[in-house]
C-alpha cells in the first residue's frame, strides 16, 4: 500500500517538474523563470526524500542538503541579476 | 536606487556558518561515505560565494583578505608534495598509508595521509571556483 502511494507521489512530482519546465521555457518574464527554477529545486529535494524512503537507505541525505544549499544560492544569484544587473557588487551604496 | 535587502543579510549571516559546518563534515567524512576533498571544497566555495552575494566585494575583502589564486596554488603544492613525500620513504609516488590512533575525545580513530592530499584538493577547488565566479560576475566598477 505505502509503496503504491510513494510511486503515485513520485509521478505527481514528475508532472509538477514538467509544468515548471514549461514555465521556464515559455515564461513571459524573468521572475517567472526564477520562481520556476526554485520550484524545480524543491521538487527535486522532495523526490530524493521519497526515493530514499522507497529504497530504505540513508545515503541520499547529503545530496538533499547540497541541493537545498545550491537551490538557495542560485535563486539569490538569479534574483540579484534580475534586480541589479550585476551579481557581485564592487561596493554597495548603503 | 537603494535596495532594502535586510532579510538576505540577516539570513545569510546564519546560513554561512551552517554551510561551512556542512562543508567541513563532507570533507572529513572521506572515503567510506559520500564526501571527500572535492565535494567539501565545492560546499566551502559556495559558502564564500554566498558571503560575496549577500554583501559586496570590499566588505568581504576587508574581513577575508585572501587572494584566491594563491589559495589554489597552495592547494596544488600541498597535494603534490604529499605525493613526493612517499618517495622519501622508498615507496612509489602517491602511495598512501594509514594507522589507528587512540585520541582523547574521538576514541580509536583512523588517520590517513589521504586527508592531507584531500586538504590540498579542497583548497584548490575553493580557490579556482571563487576565482571563476568572481571573474565572470564582476560588474566592472
Amino acid at each position: 500500500m505505502i509503496d503504491k502511494i510513494l510511486l503515485v507521489s513520485l509521478t505527481l512530482f514528475v508532472i509538477s517538474i514538467a509544468i515548471a519546465l514549461f514555465r521556464i521555457i515559455k515564461g513571459p518574464s524573468m521572475p517567472d523563470r526564477a520562481v520556476a527554477l526554485d520550484m524545480i529545486g524543491v521538487n527535486l529535494i522532495s523526490m530524493i526524500a521519497i526515493i530514499s524512503i522507497v529504497l530504505k537507505t540513508k545515503a541520499f541525505l547529503e545530496a538533499i542538503l547540497i541541493l537545498g544549499i545550491l537551490a538557495f544560492i542560485s535563486t539569490i544569484a538569479i534574483s540579484r541579476y534580475i534586480e541589479r544587473g550585476a551579481i557581485i557588487e564592487h561596493k554597495s551604496d548603503n | 536606487m537603494k535596495i532594502n535587502d535586510v532579510i538576505l543579510r540577516t539570513i545569510s549571516r546564519i546560513v554561512v556558518f551552517i554551510i561551512l559546518t556542512f562543508g567541513v563534515y563532507l570533507f572529513l567524512s572521506g572515503h567510506n561515505t559520500p564526501g571527500g576533498g572535492f565535494i567539501g571544497g565545492l560546499v566551502l566555495a559556495s559558502a564564500i560565494i554566498l558571503l560575496y552575494l549577500s554583501t559586496d566585494l570590499e566588505t568581504v575583502q576587508k574581513s577575508l583578505p585572501l587572494d584566491f589564486k594563491y589559495v589554489a596554488a597552495l592547494g596544488v603544492f600541498l597535494a603534490t608534495s604529499t605525493g613526493f613525500g612517499s618517495i622519501i620513504f622508498g615507496v612509489p609516488f602517491m602511495s598512501q598509508t594509514f594507522a589507528y590512533f587512540d585520541l582523547p575525545i574521538f576514541g580509536v580513530t583512523e588517520l590517513t595521509t589521504v586527508t592531507i592530499f584531500e586538504a590540498g584538493v579542497a583548497l584548490t577547488v575553493v580557490g579556482v571556483l571563487v576565482t571563476i565566479i568572481f571573474s565572470i560576475s564582476e560588474d566592472g566598477g
